[in-house]
């Protein structure tokens, strides 16, 4: 069920196409056909194809490399080793290492190492998939041939698995030169919290762990570098996140200057945060290009992308929260461990982002956190569809239903009395936000969406059913889980908007697309502006000659970011079209409208000029050149928001556990979320759904291990449980709207939103279900050897 | 090398192919239909799968000299000339890809399931999507959109 308001104000001359309207995708028809282009459909015949040789070991000495019998393989073109790289290697300090706000680490006494990248291991492998060596052939099948002819000799050493042991007197060093594996600490405080917790009526206690997980998008990685003989640099296709971010690397670690590289990324087959960072074989493959004068590709195999993608999650929560006997919350306390595998790679990005995401939609005065990041010998630690969030909202949605156990309140009327209001809004959470600036909630209606999610899924109706269910042996259970995320994040995004001789408009971004539909949002927001039809707009995306400044498809912030900048270019071009359209028909610009790609006259729709042909006459070089802003009709402009602006939402879920095999089935999931403004609901309905679909799939099936010697145990989709169709329930979601007093659409992100509350929905809903086998479910996922498990250990003692 | 005789999307060709190579690597690499991507290279995501005389298969799994005298049917072959075909169309209709990577797998099985059963239900769309992984969509609108293909899902 889809509840779009169509948001009259504001509301351009796209009529049809204009924002909040279900346009069909642009993008479609090319994916249908088979004929998109991801990076390893890029025209490359000549390329030579690189195979990597990965640790076997989570830890080892790397005591010698032999590499003679590959290099003698036909069509091996190089067999190359971190010292034969020399200091093209690295160490260079990691280009996603992104330090904090002075005024935020100073606020939270932050203490975090830098990290750094090198391409290749030398002399020490520090997780067991850590590139050691590249061989470089004429083909893929004689690179990976000639792969197996490498051979390295390990000298394994103790590995650090366990996060809560890195600290230990004696534990193995992932980073000797630190003396340390503590990466990074801080501290958060507000209110008084010993006050709050000396005055409790009830303190209730958990501990709540949060598993290793990956966003596993189906392309893996992949890159494609091509000597560039004009510029003497390379044009790369990677299958990035973040184009700009690669080549800013590339100018450090090739010493290049940026007008001799251009990155693009093609279609990009997901990211899901794991391709937001810098990957060492993104600059190899670079490096190699050059090196061998040819171009040279890489694409990732899946053993590899789990072995060596970024990871995420894998946190561990000491939680503890007062309350009155009234349930109002009177403090909270977090004391966490971040597992950040062997590199913190994004610095305070997913730490601190669990703790300004902690208080969630509820009225917290007094709050005491504290977050160790510690390294182990496993892959890096990165941003996944969250980034922190879900870790958060997991903690307090537990800690919640604990306290509504304690206090023999109602889960859902708990939250309600301790819900932020409307009226309060806007809401000085008293602490700062990741950018440094003060968390302030800037809007929604947090008690109506949750008094609505808990109508739609029924639970009066459910709680009947659930209690002759249970008469009849069957356990179904009601969880509820409620969030806010901070969205929409800076510094700024740049969008040119630019009118061609013929009519048709070039929107120029720097961000790619993974699969958001971009390139129908962006068109939207240009045809509210000029009143052309979609179909002439082209938006350009993700390639760093078209656009030199630019971030990164991430932390759901392009239609925030990108959105508004796209939306003030457009403004301008429309107002300067006007203008000139005004001088060519002799009108007032107030009796003027923008159509169907034309400018008329109100009233007389013969009189009118096209856009193609205003654009031709304010070309220069025919004697028009006047002394207006632009030489054509043409304009670039750029959004800073000044903070985040936060969306928010409940998730709500009714499954049914059979404590026999300990399968859980999602019966029904209901979200309704407020991310303001909507350009387009079908589109937003696809993000909502998919992010739950990665959140269930999240709370029930998927999870990184790794042995005590660092390996990771499964490295396919065989493994690590992806949900299929078959896993999932049709999935409802109802859209509220809100529209943001932080930026001019009054957009919120949604990219996020879906994956940050399943887990702690399908927690509460399965520690419900087993309600009378006195179950506390305080980790995910919840795979049936884990609910079996559970079921068992509280029938021992009986069914209530 | 070794020819490999095929039928690919209603023409034949005959290939210079090692036998041993993936028919995957062939359809893309010496016959530049792209359309057919990789996603796991061993059989698990179902991103690959083409119809092998008729039967959908995972073309990492398939070698080249196994498909020898085969008609093959790719993404590419869906399309009815200029226009999608309709269960292309009803992928459009409900916003059924996102990324797009795994699209073309979910529609050679889907056309597939609709030629051999016209009207299944959505449990059994479910049942025959589920050796194809998605990771953008949840699949609901997949499911909506072959319902819709097969003249479901109207009421």
């Amino acid at each position: 069920m889809t509840e779009a308001g169509v948001p009259s104000a504001g509301r351009g001359e796209g009529g049809l196409s204009g924002i909040g309207t279900s346009v069909r995708r642009l993008e479609d028809p090319r994916i249908l056909r088979g004929a998109s282009e991801y990076v390893d459909d890029v025209p490359a015949a000549d390329a030579l194809h690189v195979a990597l040789v990965r640790s076997q070991y989570g830890h080892a000495r790397l005591a010698g490399i032999r590499t003679e019998a590959a290099a003698r393989m036909p069509g091996v073109a190089a067999v190359v080793t971190g010292e034969d790289l020399g200091p093209a290697n690295g160490p260079f300090a990691h280009p996603t290492w992104f330090d904090a706000r002075p005024a935020l680490k100073a606020a939270i006494d932050a203490m975090l190492q830098p990290e750094v990248i090198r391409l290749l291991a030398v002399e020490r492998a520090r997780f067991a998939g850590e590139p050691i060596v590249a061989v470089v052939a004429d083909d893929r099948y004689r690179a990976e041939d000639a792969a197996r002819l490498v051979e390295v000799d390990y000298e394994p050493l103790p590995a650090i698995v366990d996060p809560e042991r890195a600290e230990d007197a004696g534990a193995p060093l992932v980073n000797p030169d630190w003396g340390t594996n503590r990466a990074g600490h801080f501290r958060v405080m507000k209110g008084n919290p010993e006050a709050a917790f000396r005055g409790a009526d009830v303190v209730v206690r958990g501990r709540f762990t949060i598993p290793r997980q990956t966003g596993a998008p189906i392309e893996a990685r992949g890159v494609v570098a091509r000597p560039d003989r004009r510029t003497g640099g390379l044009t790369v296709w990677s299958s990035t996140q973040a184009p700009h971010w690669l080549r800013d690397a590339l100018v450090a670690s090739l010493g290049l200057a940026e007008n001799q590289l251009r990155v693009i990324a093609p279609d990009v087959g997901g990211g899901f945060g794991v391709k937001s960072m810098v990957y060492p074989e993104e600059l190899l493959v670079c490096l190699l290009a050059r090196r061998l004068g040819r171009a040279v590709k890489w694409i990732d195999t899946r053993t590899e992308h789990f072995l060596s993608s970024i990871q995420s999650r894998s946190q561990r929560h000491d939680v503890e929260l007062a309350l009155r006997t009234d349930g109002t919350i009177l403090g909270l306390r977090d004391r966490y461990l971040v597992d950040a595998g062997v590199s913190n790679v994004e610095a305070l990005v997913v730490p601190y982002n669990t703790t300004a995401h902690l208080q969630g939609t509820y009225r917290i005065p007094a709050l005491e956190v504290e977050c160790t990041i510690v390294v182990t010998n496993k892959a890096p630690l990165s941003a996944y569809r969250g980034a922190g969030r879900p870790e958060a909202v997991f903690a307090m949605e537990r800690i919640l239903d604990r306290a509504a156990r304690a206090l023999a309140l109602d889960p859902v009327e708990l939250r309600r009395r301790n819900t932020i209001t409307a009226d309060e809004m806007p809401f000085d959470a008293g602490i700062l936000y990741r950018d440094g600036n003060p968390l302030v909630l800037d809007g929604g209606d947090y008690v109506a969406c949750l008094d609505r999610a808990v109508e739609e899924i029924g639970v009066n109706a459910f709680r009947r059913d659930q209690a002759a269910a249970r008469e009849a042996g069957r356990y179904l259970g009601f969880g509820v889980a409620t969030y806010v995320e901070g969205t929409g994040v800076g510094p700024y995004e740049i969008a040119r908007v630019t009118v061609e001789p013929s009519g048709g408009v070039v929107v120029t971004v720097a961000l790619p697309s993974q699969g958001q539909g971009h390139q129908t949002t962006l068109a939207q927001l240009v045809a509210a502006q000029l009143g052309i039809p979609l179909e002439r707009i082209r938006v350009v995306q993700g390639d760093t000659l078209a656009l030199a400044y630019g971030g990164g498809t991430i932390a759901s912030r392009t239609a925030v970011v990108v959105g508004n900048a796209v939306h003030e270019a457009a403004r301008i071009v429309r107002e300067r079209a006007l203008a000139l359209a005004a001088d060519a028909l002799e009108a007032s610009v107030t009796d003027l409208r923008l159509e169907d790609g034309r400018a008329v006259v109100a009233g007389s729709p013969d009189r009118g000029i096209s856009l193609g042909a205003l654009a031709r006459r304010v070309a220069p070089g025919v004697g028009r050149l006047d002394d207006s802003r632009a030489l054509a009709l043409e304009a670039q402009a750029a959004f800073e928001p000044q903070t985040v602006t936060f969306a928010n939402g409940v998730h709500a879920a009714i499954v049914e556990v059979d404590p026999a095999t300990g399968f859980v089935r999602v019966i029904r999931y209901v979200v309704v979320h407020d991310c303001g403004r909507v350009i387009n609901p079908m589109i937003v309905d696809g993000q909502v759904v998919g992010g739950v679909a990665q959140g269930i799939g999240g709370a029930l099936l998927e999870q990184l291990l790794y042995d005590e010697g660092g390996q990771l145990l499964g490295g396919s989709y065989m493994d690590y449980g992806m949900p299929r169709a078959t896993d999932l329930p049709p999935i409802e979601v109802v859209h509220l709207e809100t529209a943001s007093t932080r930026n001019p659409l009054g957009f919120k992100g949604v990219g996020e939103a879906g994956t940050i509350a399943a887990g702690p929905a399908i927690a509460a809903a399965v520690e419900d279900a087993l309600a009378p086998f006195g179950v506390s479910v305080d980790a995910y996922p919840l795979t049936p050897e884990v609910v079996h498990r559970l079921a068992g250990a509280g029938a021992r003692s009986g069914p209530a | 090398m070794t020819t490999i005789a095929l039928r690919v999307n209603g023409s034949d060709v005959d290939v210079e192919a090692d036998g041993a190579e993936l028919l995957a690597d062939v359809l893309r690499d010496r016959l530049g239909l792209y359309g057919t991507r990789l996603g796991c290279h061993e059989g698990v995501c179902g991103t690959c799968t083409v119809l092998l005389d008729g039967v959908p298969v995972r073309a990492c799994l398939v070698l080249a000299g196994q498909a020898d005298g085969a008609t093959v049917t790719t993404v590419e072959g869906l399309a009815e000339g200029d226009d999608l075909s309709p269960l292309q169309a009803a992928f459009v209709e409900h916003g059924a890809a996102q990324c797009g990577y795994c699209t073309s797998g979910m529609l050679v099985a889907a056309a597939a399931l609709l030629r051999d059963e016209p009207r299944p239900s959505e449990a059994r769309i479910r049942e025959a999507l589920a050796g194809n992984i998605c990771r953008c969509t949840g699949y609901v609108k997949v499911v909506d959109a072959v319902l819709a293909a097969s003249g479901g899902g109207e009421e």
